[in-house]
């Protein structure tokens, strides 16, 4: 299923879309693939509002690595994906070990994600602060475009788009028929009974979390070598954080392609605002997205798919 | 026993940490271990962050009591404040009316918003899953900011009102707003705590909070009690913006500046406890203040964060929090 999507999706780039269609569809496969990597960790019931320091991490290191110490991405981006994995294995650690669950959770990763917001703000001289930074052009030295992972083709991108994002739906897969499924499954139904019942389960949630982060810090370095422009309130902070989880909610967090959906959805909608009603509404995208989440949330608790789903496998049985 | 042992312990490192963030910085950068202790605008920026203090106190209240009585976190609280700040700034500046009757007005729309948010929204959902409450009010919290953002301009707007700042001693200067802020704080604490604990509508409120299935049956009204919570409630949120709005200009956005703050006090207090909300807040508004001072303002808020998430590994149950 997903194969085959992913092939029509290819053959359209080789036909050639015009750039803007293009553009959109990379900037949400993109965005998809971070959605996935959150929704990993989500539909176990550990709602993060911490994935802006993970997205903020995997793409300020990167660039910062490729500014000022010539580190190509190929180099930078692992580093930047281990920085994450040990953000999530501090924050991680203590937060399962001393059993902080539900709102607690929520709240201490959104201190996290204002730590990191903050953080790069308050260096401002290295990161350029609030006004953004903007990573080395490649032909200022003559870099070949591969070593520099910039490229100019709207194509090229697009491909690399897809491929992760087909990694991401793979790994969601993976997961989902893994043992650590069921057992997260268990720890979300009940933990004390999960541990009496021999899942370690301060190891599994950190395993989850772990893959989660680092998913979620490879889609802030991609968007970030993709528009080649950066600041603290794009790719990390609380908004972002709070971007993500609406959108998987609203796409359906229970499903593969949920997240994907969610994805879809939300940017279309905020990008068909903006081009039919123009700057004169700004905001108008955002109060129907939250006014929608809201009833999905009250009506649609399962999200857009993941209810269409459940109501299709509910009629064939 | 062994609880007041580390409350005990965890106090005297607080404040042995307090003092090492206040003057280890200057005696580092100085050299001078009496130009440190002597340092006038360190004195002047902690009575800054003592009042700052009181203004996150009055900001967390209302939060801290639906936080406390209803068990759902208003992600949305920080914008009911922006949207009431937006109230006082109209009927001031463009209807024109005089400053109280706007504040009044303001703090009546706030109320009448918390009951709305609840009606429409919380009802449906106290059963559910906290994520889903969470999420639902997150989803209020981009339409009120969207709102704001249609209907007001993302302009920053000052409500030109300004009640000047006056010497506590020679070059500390104190500004009224803060100071009425914080007088407000205390004295809303006070009222609140006195409300809850000898009316009777507060003791049904607190009984609710214990214990919801069983309350019902002995004759209290869960739904209307909740209601009422949410409108004084959405009430001390337009009290806090009151004073907010005049020492901070108002934009559709302010709210995020201040909103995850309002949280990590209720949470670094215990919820639902007001008292330790109050000294959470001037923990964190220390914190802002005295790392603003000697690094960044940014710093500031690096360390309160931080902060929080280490008091939760701690103390998950909160400063004052009974663990349950």
């Amino acid at each position: 299923m997903a194969l085959v999507i992913a092939g029509v999706l290819v053959v359209a780039s080789v036909v050639g879309l015009p750039p803007y269609p293009l553009h959109i569809m990379i900037v949400i496969l993109f965005w998809a693939f971070t959605y996935t990597g959150w929704s990993l960790m989500g539909r176990f019931g550990l709602v993060s509002l911490g994935h802006g320091a993970f997205m903020g991490i995997g793409a300020y290191v990167t660039a910062l690595l490729w500014n000022y110490a010539g580190m190509t991405p190929w180099l930078g981006i692992p580093i930047a994906l281990a920085c994450a994995m040990l953000l999530a294995v501090v924050v991680g650690y203590p937060c399962f070990r001393f059993r902080i669950t539900g709102h607690y959770f929520a709240l201490v990763t959104l201190a996290l994600s204002e730590v990191v917001r903050q953080t790069i703000i308050a260096t401002r001289d290295h990161t350029g602060g609030s006004l953004g930074f903007t990573p080395t052009p490649k032909g200022n030295d003559g870099t070949p475009s591969i070593i520099a992972l910039q490229f100019d083709e709207k194509e090229t991108w697009f491909v690399i788009a897809v491929v992760v994002w087909l990694v991401g739906l793979a790994i969601w897969r993976l997961v989902d028929r893994s043992m650590i499924r069921y057992a997260l499954d268990a720890i979300s139904e009940d933990e004390d009974s999960a541990a009496a019942a021999g899942i370690n389960v301060t190891r599994e949630k950190l395993k989850i979390t772990m893959i989660s982060a680092v998913m979620t810090a490879l889609g802030g370095a991609l968007y970030m070598q993709y528009q080649l422009f950066i600041s603290p309130d794009t790719v990390s902070g609380i908004a972002i954080s709070l971007q993500i989880v609406f959108a998987v909610v609203t796409g359906g967090i229970f499903v593969q392609l949920g997240p994907t959906f969610g994805a879809v959805i939300t940017l279309l909608l905020a990008e068909i605002l903006r081009v039919q009603i123009g700057t004169d509404a700004v905001g108008l995208d955002n109060a129907i997205y939250g006014i929608a989440l809201v009833l999905f949330i009250i009506f649609l608790p399962k999200g857009i798919l993941g209810s269409l789903i459940g109501r299709f496998a509910a009629r064939r049985s | 026993m062994g609880r007041l042992d580390t409350g005990r312990i965890l106090v005297t490192l607080a404040v042995i940490m307090f003092a090492c963030l206040a003057y280890v910085p200057t005696i580092l950068r100085e050299g001078d271990i009496v130009f440190a202790l002597t340092d006038v605008y360190l004195y002047e920026t902690m009575i800054n962050g003592l009042l700052l203090g009181g203004v996150l106190a009055l900001l967390s209240l209302g939060l801290n009591l639906i936080f406390g009585v209803i068990d759902v976190v208003w992600i949305c609280y920080a914008e009911v404040v922006m949207l009431g700040m937006y109230a006082i700034f109209y009927c001031h500046t463009v209807f024109g009316l005089p400053l109280i009757p706007s504040m009044m007005i303001g703090i009546a729309l706030t109320a009448v918003l918390g009951y709305a948010i609840h009606y429409l929204v919380i009802r449906h959902l106290v059963n559910a899953q906290p994520i889903n409450q969470l999420l639902a009010t997150g989803g209020l919290l981009f339409f009120f900011q969207s709102a704001a953002t249609l209907a007001f301009g993302i302009e920053f707007r000052n409500l030109g009102v300004s009640l000047g700042s006056f010497a506590l001693i020679q070059d500390i200067y104190v500004s009224w707003a803060r100071l009425a802020a914080f007088a407000t704080a205390a004295v809303c604490v006070f009222a609140l705590y006195l409300f809850l604990t000898r009316s009777y509508m507060g003791t049904a409120i607190r009984a609710i909070s214990q214990d919801r299935e069983i309350m019902t049956l002995m004759g209290v009204q869960q739904g209307r009690m909740y209601l009422m919570t949410s409108a004084i409630g959405g009430g001390l949120a337009g009290l806090a913006a009151c004073l907010l709005v005049l020492q901070y200009d108002v934009h559709p956005f302010v709210g995020l500046s201040f909103g995850p703050i309002a949280f990590m006090i209720c949470v670094l207090g215990g919820l639902g406890n007001m008292v330790g909300g109050f000294i959470a807040a001037f923990i964190f508004s220390e914190l802002i203040a005295l790392g603003g001072y000697h690094f960044d303002i940014e710093w500031g808020y690096v360390f309160a964060f931080v902060f929080f998430i280490v008091m939760m590994f701690v103390r998950p149950e909160g400063l004052l929090g009974k663990r349950s």
